[in-house]
């Protein structure tokens, strides 16, 4: 194998698992993450002992609040791998940063075939201390380091509250209406209804929606995705080697990070857009394939507004033009133009950061997807974050 | 002058980079870095200017004033006490383009802000911290 510009033309997704999902579940971390990671190597029809690579976001942080329970060390000793390469990383960058890892260390020869998995227990966490998680660590005693010092101070203790100045930037833009909005909840609902994993499964109206109670304007509680206890796990394989396992590779088309300083206090642009356009117009260089080619766009939605600004970055929508596309729903329905997480999203499927997103896109291209699948799915689009971004296209190969 | 002060505002550690920031109100003036050789302000602080490779910005006394970029009425109490509503404002110093500060804007009714109002810096007093905080430009 030869040095390559596009490492992830090399690497394949062969299998996916996911835990039970709940708010809170009734198992520890460590067992959701087995639960996961032992369906994804068996989906992939390899075994433990197959397995030479892991890598996860962000790795073990011990501080109680759910975030990231667990880490690779203690999920290599509880699987029994043997792993010649590991993970773990918060930057380098975001969510997608593991996956990135993945695809380098496989396209490199170091490994065959990586784990990646991604675990969170903030509704257990949540249901110990109300306040859990909230940026600065939520004792107003303690003084806050780093670049968390440049919003704490100033009681902006959620990302709700520095996306919100995204959605009122695109709003002073582009006249984004709450309807407009809403539209994103609103057919997370309807999705989630179809998918048995996920926490919020009844629907709303878009006058529920406007109904919720104001988070922080113009962000009311259903544009804020929802934490779970739960794990979700994929497996990686070199592409030459993917085809003899169990069913058909999922092959990377193209996949791109974006390097925007967005995390560390400092904000570019209008806020209008997140600056990551770069994302778009990396993925857009690596393929002949084109936006009106994706069956579905799995948009990271941590907060509804991502959607709108993943939209335009991925040049899935043109500048200003994805509020109007998605109002109504319609074209991002299951039989629109451009079905739209069709798991639910991080809004009403669950906050995986991003990996729920990965495992939703690996079931409709395999078919998988129950009463909620896409016809003839053969080619999507996920992207990752929120702070740190990415994003791939990923194919369907029969 | 420095307001009475908030009793939940969670405070910053200080380190030599991002003293001045916290410190400046002591004297009324709100400091940001600023790069020695190409002029350009950098906020938050970095002890080094990355667009021209130039080491050591220093802090230097800006206006103060700017107009408010992007903003949001925060309605959540994220910790137990928290008083809300409460604005958490993106500020555009006058000084340059996309020179932002996060700030609060206070001094008048949360629905009274707007994006493109223009604002100036008050203080609050934390012992040695001096919180920057932003109220409507009363010379507008």
């Amino acid at each position: 194998m030869s040095a390559t510009e596009h490492p992830e033309r090399l690497v394949s997704i062969t299998g996916v698992g996911q835990s039970g999902v709940g708010r809170p579940m009734p198992l520890s971390p460590l067992k959701l993450t087995v639960d996961a990671c032992v369906a994804a190597i068996a989906d992939a029809g390899l075994t433990p002992a197959d397995i030479d690579g892991l890598a996860t976001y962000p790795g073990a942080h011990n501080t109680g609040d759910g975030y990231s329970p667990i880490g690779a060390v203690e999920t290599v000793a509880a699987l029994g791998l043997q792993p010649k390469w590991m993970a773990a990383s918060i930057e380098g960058h975001s969510h997608m940063g593991s996956v990135a890892m993945a695809v380098h260390a496989i396209a490199s020869g170091a490994c065959r075939h990586v784990l990646i998995f991604r675990t969170v227990a903030q509704a257990s966490a949540r249901a110990r201390v109300h306040h859990a998680g909230v940026l600065g660590g939520g004792d107003t005693e303690a003084r806050v380091w780093g670049w968390q010092q440049w919003s704490v101070p100033f009681g902006a203790l959620s990302t709700a509250t520095l996306f919100a100045l995204y959605a009122q930037g695109y709003r002073d833009k582009y006249g984004l209406t709450d309807e407009q909005l809403g539209a994103i909840a609103v057919n997370g609902r309807t999705m989630a209804g179809l998918n048995p994993n996920a926490v919020y499964r009844k629907p709303i109206t878009i006058e529920d929606y406007l109904a919720g109670r104001m988070i922080s304007t113009p962000l009311r509680i259903f544009d804020c995705d929802a934490f779970v206890d739960g794990s979700t796990a994929i497996v990686l394989s070199r592409r030459d080697i993917a085809a003899d396992l169990r069913q058909p590779p999922l092959d990377f088309e193209a996949l791109a990070l974006g390097m925007n300083p967005i995390g560390m206090g400092a904000y570019v642009g209008d806020f209008s857009h997140m600056g990551i356009n770069d994302v778009g117009e990396a993925i857009w260089s690596k393929t002949d394939l084109k936006p009106k080619d994706m069956d579905f766009a799995q948009l990271y939605d941590g907060f509804s507004i991502h959607v709108l600004m993943w939209l335009e970055a991925l040049q899935l929508c043109g500048p200003g033009e994805a509020a109007s596309f998605v109002e109504g729903g319609k074209r991002i329905g299951l039989d629109g133009e451009l079905p739209l997480n069709t798991s639910g999203g991080q809004l009403s499927a669950g906050r995986f950061h991003g990996f729920g997103h990965i495992y939703e896109a690996c079931l409709q291209l395999w078919g998988r997807a129950g009463e909620r699948q896409i016809k003839d799915a053969e080619v999507g689009i996920v992207s990752n974050g929120g702070f740190g971004v990415g994003a791939f296209v990923l194919r369907r190969r029969d | 002058m420095a307001e009475e002060a908030n009793t939940l505002r969670q405070l910053p550690g200080l380190d030599q980079d991002n003293t001045p920031f916290w410190t400046g109100g002591a004297r009324g003036e709100l400091m940001i870095l600023r790069c020695t050789h190409c002029a350009r302000y950098i906020h938050p602080p970095l002890p080094h200017c990355g667009r021209c490779q130039t080491l050591n910005p220093v802090p230097v006394a800006v206006s103060g004033r700017g107009r408010v970029k992007s903003f949001t009425i925060n309605h959540q109490a994220w910790v137990p006490g928290m008083a809300t509503p409460f604005v958490i404002a993106a500020i555009e110093l006058d000084e340059q383009d996309e020179l932002y500060v996060l700030s609060n804007v206070t001094g008048c009714a949360v629905e009274d802000v707007y994006s493109g109002m223009p604002v100036t810096v008050r203080f609050e007093q934390h012992g040695d911290i001096f919180v920057p905080l932003f109220a409507p430009d009363a010379g507008e």
